[in-house]
């Protein structure tokens, strides 16, 4: 770690709680050298309204996706990307956004699949710096190239594919979207048309925790006990599950993977960023309709 | 192939006049200008009509005049640029066309701005959910 970690108290508990900063911590190392904000928002003209002065943007659709292939960039383009906004392999980067952190934690998973070391999310993300009062900019920094090395993508710990999902069908399945998706009464969220999938429904014994639930009115992350409540409680969590987290497109999933990983140090958590518009689509794979997880399907010799 | 209203066509072009990010940077202008609603929808939300499609809450309401000019109102939260961009174009687009012009607009103008690989597939089909909405209300409105 470059920079010092945020040691406030809001965040004993978690298990790793270096991966949180507050926004009184920010404010106060803003101008730190080594440190990189970066901005990755849902609404892709956010930014342009006013962020944090300093702040690069990442934008999720147009940055972080290969533009052909249903896939991340790879490294040399991941090295171009961060290269470009000033960010080294050694910077600490905060990254902060609108809806709950919602695509700011995707952009963390992101940037976990190229192994940069020290990536934190700033708590409460937008909202909370907006509620606050603290400064916006329009300006837009212009960070001096910088080499970025190019590292290979690790999809291996942090990433399952459709097989993957498949082959671990019968362990625990985190289903993040909403109750109606889950169901099968829709295949999209709620004000969220399209990119829709043939089949609704969820995968076979998945537990279905929406991803909004890990957040606070104020954006920030629950305590520990609420989570506990939630993921071990509710969904069934146990110390040492390996978990699959699901959503639509992978990006709400990416929050619980967050909130499963860094706050409750789950060890083996893997986003399905293929999600639903691609398992509710493929042939022959097994879903289920209804409100209950549903059982896993005998395997056919 | 219909032709666009002078309005869009004006709208279309400044867009496709300029690199990618350039584009954005209109939008924005477009988000910033979107005007305030008139009084008498403000104190009557009931009125208006809330896009689904669009991911902000956004609203809409469709006027034909006497005359049978269209003027479209359109709210949308300042968090949400982007829908607020949309629906400022249509807005400014539509407004004072006649009611066929309107229902003569491609549906697929949304698609012809240059705007499809600067944002997410999701948010064009919010926009394409304006204009159809819109369209919808000025048939109910003129089937009289």
């Amino acid at each position: 770690m470059v920079i010092e970690v945020d040691s406030s108290d809001e965040f004993i508990g978690y298990a790793h709680p270096e991966r949180l900063v507050s926004t009184g911590w920010l404010q106060e190392h803003l101008s730190s050298p080594g440190l990189v904000v970066v901005e990755s928002d849902e609404d892709v003209l956010l930014y342009e309204t006013g962020h944090i002065p300093g702040a690069v943007k990442v934008d999720w659709h147009t940055d972080l996706n290969d533009p052909v292939e249903r896939d991340y960039i790879d490294g040399a383009a991941f090295a171009k990307l961060l290269g470009s906004r000033g960010i080294t392999r050694d910077t600490t980067v905060v990254i902060y956004g609108d809806k709950n952190n919602w695509w700011a934690a995707y952009a963390l998973w992101v940037f976990t699949l190229f192994g940069h070391a020290d990536v934190r999310l700033l708590d409460g993300g937008r909202a909370k710096w907006e509620a606050e009062g603290r400064d916006y900019t329009t300006e837009r920094p212009r960070p001096t190239a910088v080499d970025y090395p190019v590292v290979e993508r690790d999809d291996s710990s942090i990433r399952a594919y459709k097989d993957d999902v498949l082959a671990h069908l019968g362990e625990p399945l985190i289903d993040v979207r909403s109750p109606e998706e889950f169901s099968g009464e829709r295949t999209t969220a709620p004000a969220y048309p399209d990119e829709g999938a043939l089949r609704a429904g969820h995968i076979p014994s998945a537990h279905n925790v929406p991803w909004g639930r890990a957040a606070a009115d104020d954006g920030t992350f629950r305590r520990v006990p609420e989570l506990d409540a939630l993921y071990r409680g509710e969904a069934g969590l146990s110390d040492g599950d390996r978990v699959i987290a699901y959503c639509r497109i992978g990006e709400r999933s990416a929050h619980t993977w967050f909130v499963l990983t860094h706050l409750l140090g789950f060890e083996n958590v893997r986003n399905y960023d293929g999600s639903w518009t691609e398992w509710g689509s493929a042939v022959r794979v097994p879903i289920v309709r209804g409100s209950e997880p549903g059982e896993v399907p005998q395997r056919k010799g | 192939m219909t032709e666009l209203p002078q309005s869009l066509a004006q709208i279309r072009d400044d867009f496709l006049e300029l690199d990618q990010s350039d584009r954005l940077v209109l939008l924005l202008e477009f988000a910033n200008e979107l005007p305030e609603l008139p009084d008498q929808f403000a104190d009557h939300p009931d009125l208006l009509e809330r896009v689904e499609e669009c991911q902000a809450p956004v609203f809409i309401f469709v006027e034909v005049g006497d005359d049978g000019t269209v003027h479209l109102h359109a709210t949308a939260p300042k968090e949400a640029p982007t829908t607020r961009g949309f629906a400022s174009i249509l807005v400014q687009g539509l407004s004072g066309l006649s009611a066929d012009e309107v229902l003569d607009v491609p549906d697929d103008f949304p698609q012809t701005i240059g705007l499809t690989d600067a944002v997410s597939p999701l948010r064009m089909r919010g926009m394409n959910a304006l204009l159809s909405r819109s369209k919808r209300q000025i048939r109910a409105k003129t089937a009289a």
